[in-house]
């Protein structure tokens, strides 16, 4: 399955008051309204840039700050596919998964706005075919596959009865 | 093999040993969500199909972030968090009580050696009390609502060692600026930091809350201390819950070890749209203010207002600035009015708003307006986060934010150091 980078301006420590800002979070409950305002104060055209299917790639730290699970879910509502980015706020990263929106954790320095993307999660590789590279990603714990394979935690504790007594 | 206090703490909450990086299914002893993160926790708990919270006393509700509410789609929220509450039977903080952060150490929820989560970032607060405590999503609070317990990957632990005494006019505010203008926002990210030192010892409880409080701010799970007799005294005066103090082990491995001196600090200031955008205040002085606030998870404590109307008694907030007051519980509003603090505020112009999150997230009790500059005792001053992504956020101790006040300029709060 093919796909196209989304980037911002800014690369690096990209905080979740810039994927959803306070002001709409506390006003606003429906993700599909929400994912309309998605970085609107740091790019106001991005939300209207975004397709279904695109991976959003940035530098280091994306999801900084608060754990507003908002954040997560507008980009997953917005169409986002995976999120790439060298390393995430580990906050950030947990609700992700928990929401089931896959991240990668790669190289992304030479992926620039609108490659064409291929990613293969068995073999942990994401291919810009726009530039002819192909980047190791970081191989997904086995939890995190596990709870992206039930749609989420949700769907995880559910088909589990609960965590059970052991998790791997 | 050695133990660091994060593999101790979550080592005891699994029920088997486990070391950084290992990930382990771990009890729960408390948790809650916010007004801002709660609405999601009732709906993923309630797609969860379960019946009954795992424990009425192990979990709390608290409307603190826009409190009273600012809007109907904020009133809606509250609405349902009263709801649930009274369904569930649990427990709900509501408008006036005060910030979570200050309410769950004060109200006496939580002890030393404690596994707490918290649907809020600045959950690392309660590491000043020798505790392990972590922000999270409100999926994975909702999990721990309906189950007790929760996955853990054990974080790696930096040591950080502060030595010295703090001269006049500095305070914790000011150390923790300083450790996160050298470590960076992503420094820390998914390790637990464990703070040392003699400074550290000599600092208050509330004036080290500051300092676990923005532990997050370098990306870490946990910013903890020690449990000393300060820590000892001020978890049992208030809550009935036995203490478990928790050391490392003398061999307990650490990724990093940082050290700092502390003797000479200047006050620090963290500059517009980042708080590792830190700054010596005499780089930064001079600069107009529209707007400083006192209050906060990080400096919303009787501490904090004494020093802030140490500064301000008898004198008047300068006329071009708005000057808001947010006491960080009902506790700590009813003793600052008592020892006077308040009507010094006050009289000096301020505009003091009720306990809780006030103008730090942006949703009311001040927001700026276009090309405005506030200065904070907060913890963030990311881009818009007061509510106008055309606006400008200093960070800075009460003793800063209160001498700028005056001023209506960044002023350096040394210059009243005969009052402090």
């Amino acid at each position: 399955m093919k796909h196209f980078a989304r980037r911002l301006k800014l690369k690096d420590n990209i905080n979740t008051d810039y994927v959803i800002s306070g002001r709409f979070k506390f006003a606003i409950q429906d993700p599909k309204e929400l994912s309309i305002h998605i970085f609107e104060d740091i790019d106001p055209t991005f939300a209207s840039r975004v397709h279904k299917g695109d991976i959003l790639v940035a530098g280091e730290n994306f999801g900084c700050g608060s754990s507003r699970e908002q954040a997560p879910l507008a980009l997953k509502q917005a169409g986002f596919y995976a999120i790439a980015a060298k390393n995430f706020a580990r906050i950030f990263y947990r609700n992700s998964f928990n929401i089931g929106l896959m991240l990668v954790e790669c190289n992304t320095d030479f992926i620039d706005d609108g490659d064409e993307l291929e990613l293969n999660i068995d073999k942990a590789k994401l291919k810009d075919i726009s530039k002819g590279l192909v980047l190791d990603i970081a191989p997904l714990p086995y939890l995190m596959r596990t709870f992206l394979e039930d749609g989420g935690v949700i769907g995880y504790f559910k088909k589990h009865g609960g965590f059970g007594g052991e998790i791997k | 093999m050695g133990k660091t206090i994060s593999e101790k703490i979550l080592s005891q909450h699994a029920g088997k040993d486990l070391y950084a990086v290992d990930i382990g299914l771990c009890e729960v002893d408390f948790c809650f969500g916010q007004d801002g993160t709660s609405g999601l926790i009732i709906d993923r708990f309630k797609d969860l199909g379960v019946k009954e919270v795992f424990d009425k006393s192990k979990f709390f509700l608290f409307i603190d972030h826009s409190a009273p509410s600012p809007s109907i789609g904020v009133s809606e929220v509250h609405k349902k968090m009263r709801h649930f509450a009274k369904t569930f039977d649990i427990g709900l903080y509501d408008i006036g009580c005060g910030v979570c952060h200050q309410l769950v150490p004060q109200m006496g929820h939580i002890t030393c050696g404690d596994l707490v989560i918290g649907a809020d970032s600045h959950t690392c607060t309660y590491g000043a009390l020798n505790i392990f405590s972590t922000g999270v999503g409100s999926t994975d609070l909702a999990i721990t609502v309906a189950s007790g317990r929760n996955w853990f990957r054990v974080p790696e632990t930096i040591k950080v060692l502060i030595n010295g005494s703090l001269p006049k006019g500095v305070y914790s505010k000011d150390i923790i600026l300083h450790v996160i203008k050298d470590i960076g926002a992503n420094g820390a990210t998914y390790k637990a930091i464990e703070f040392y030192g003699s400074s550290i010892s000599s600092l208050s409880v509330d004036a080290r809350f500051t300092i676990s409080n923005m532990a997050v701010e370098m990306g870490a799970k946990a910013g903890i201390m020690e449990a000393d007799k300060k820590v000892l005294k001020w978890v049992s005066r208030r809550s009935k819950k036995e203490p478990r103090p928790v050391s490392a082990d003398p061999g307990a491995k650490y990724t990093a070890v940082k050290e700092y001196d502390v003797s000479n600090l200047s006050p620090k200031v963290a500059k517009p749209h980042a708080v590792d955008n830190v700054a010596d205040i005499e780089e930064i002085s001079g600069l107009k203010i529209d707007q400083a606030y006192l209050g906060t998870c990080t400096n919303g404590r009787l501490e904090d207002m004494e020093i802030a109307a140490k500064i301000i008694r008898g004198k008047r907030v300068h006329p071009d600035v708005k000057f808001v007051v947010a006491p960080a519980s009902r506790e700590i509003y009813i003793e600052a009015l008592k020892k006077g603090f308040m009507e010094t505020f006050i009289e000096a112009g301020a505009c003091v708003v009720g306990p809780g999150c006030g103008p730090c997230v942006g949703t009311h009790n001040g927001v700026l307006a276009d090309n405005e500059v506030a200065i904070s005792t907060a913890n963030r001053n990311f881009k818009g986060r007061m509510g106008n992504p055309n606006s400008f956020i200093y960070l800075a101790s009460p003793a800063t934010v209160a001498a700028s006040a005056l001023k209506g300029l960044i002023a350096d709060p040394r210059e009243y150091k005969r009052r402090l």
